[in-house]
C-alpha cells in the first residue's frame, strides 16, 4: 500500500513537470521588454548638434511641465519613416521636443533635418550611445516622456505611430 | 652621476607606467566580471560580454564610466536594474516571484536526501 502511494506521487511528480515542459513548448521566448515604472533620467551633459554648446539635461527639462525625447540617427530606417508624425506633433501640440542624436556623423544628421524638417527644439548628441542607456532605451528609434523632474512618463520603443501621439497629448492636456 | 640619474629616471618611468597599465587591466577586468553578468536585451542568448551590437558596446563603456567614478559593483547592477528591470541582470533575486526556482533544487535535495536516508538505514 505504501509502495503504491509512492508510484503515485511519483507519477503525479513527472506528469506535473512533463506538462510545464510541453506547455512551455508553445510559448514563444522572444523578449519584449517591459515597461520599467519610476525610472527616471540621470542628469546629463551633451553638445547641441548645431551649435556645439554644451547643455545641462536639468535645464532643458526642468523649465518644461513636459519633455518628449526622441532618439533618432540619420541612419536609421525607421526613424525616417516616423519623422512625419514627429513633425505633426511639433507643428500641432505646445510640447518641447528634444532630439538625441544616437552614435551619428554630424554632417550626415544636419543633412537629414535639412532634408525632412527639424521637429526639435534642441537636438543633442550621444556619440556613444550613453545617455540613451541611461534613459534605459535599446536603440534606435526610441521617444520617452518626461516630466519636469525627469521621470520617465511613457516610453515608446520603434517607431512612432499617430496612436501614441494621441496618448501623448491625452497625458500632457 | 649623469648616467645614475638617467638610470634612475629610467626605474621611475618604468615603475609608473607598470602602475597605470595595471589599473588599466583592472578596470577593464572588472567591466568584463560585470558585463558578463548582464544580459545583452537586443540579442538573443547573449550576455553583453559577448555581444557587439551599439547596444553591449554603449552598456561597457557605460561600466566603464561608472567604475572610474568609484562606483561599487552592485551599485551599477542596481543602477541597470532600475533603468531597464531585473532582467538584465543573470541572476534571479529571492523575492515572492522567484521563491519556487529558488526553493525547488532545496526541496529535492532534502527528499533525495530522505529518501537515502530510508533506504540505507531504516531498511
Amino acid at each position: 500500500m505504501k509502495k503504491n502511494i509512492f508510484y503515485l506521487i511519483l507519477l503525479l511528480f513527472f506528469t506535473f513537470i512533463f506538462s510545464v515542459f510541453y506547455i512551455g513548448l508553445d510559448k514563444p521566448n522572444f523578449y519584449t521588454p517591459k515597461e520599467v515604472k519610476n525610472s527616471s533620467l540621470e542628469e546629463f551633459t551633451s553638445n547641441e548638434l548645431f551649435s556645439n554648446e554644451q547643455l545641462n539635461s536639468k535645464d532643458i527639462i526642468e523649465n518644461n511641465k513636459f519633455t518628449l525625447v526622441n532618439i533618432w540617427a540619420s541612419w536609421c530606417v525607421p526613424c525616417r519613416l516616423e519623422h512625419s508624425v514627429l513633425m505633426d506633433i511639433s507643428e500641432k501640440a505646445n510640447l518641447n521636443i528634444i532630439g538625441l542624436n544616437y552614435k551619428d556623423k554630424k554632417n550626415n544628421a544636419i543633412k537629414f533635418l535639412n532634408e525632412l524638417g527639424n521637429p526639435f527644439s534642441k537636438v543633442l548628441t550621444d556619440p556613444d550611445g550613453i545617455i540613451s542607456i541611461s534613459l534605459g532605451a535599446y536603440g534606435v528609434p526610441e521617444t520617452f516622456l518626461l516630466n519636469n523632474k525627469s521621470r520617465v512618463i511613457k516610453k515608446y520603443i520603434g517607431p512612432l505611430t499617430k496612436d501614441n501621439i494621441l496618448e501623448i497629448k491625452k497625458i500632457i492636456k | 652621476m649623469i648616467k645614475l640619474i638617467k638610470f634612475i629616471l629610467l626605474i621611475l618611468f618604468l615603475i609608473l607606467s607598470f602602475q597605470k597599465l595595471s589599473m588599466a587591466n583592472n578596470n577593464s577586468s572588472q567591466v568584463d566580471k560585470i558585463s558578463k553578468n548582464l544580459r545583452c536585451l537586443i540579442c538573443q542568448g547573449q550576455s553583453v560580454y559577448d555581444s557587439q551590437s551599439d547596444f553591449a558596446l554603449s552598456m561597457k563603456i557605460l561600466i566603464n564610466n561608472k567604475i572610474k567614478e568609484g562606483k561599487s559593483e552592485k551599485q551599477i547592477y542596481d543602477y541597470l536594474k532600475n533603468q531597464y528591470g531585473e532582467w538584465i541582470v543573470y541572476d534571479p533575486e529571492f523575492n515572492k516571484k522567484n521563491i519556487i526556482l529558488w526553493l525547488f533544487p532545496l526541496i529535492l535535495f532534502i527528499f533525495g536526501g530522505l529518501l537515502i536516508y530510508r533506504k540505507v538505514f531504516i531498511n
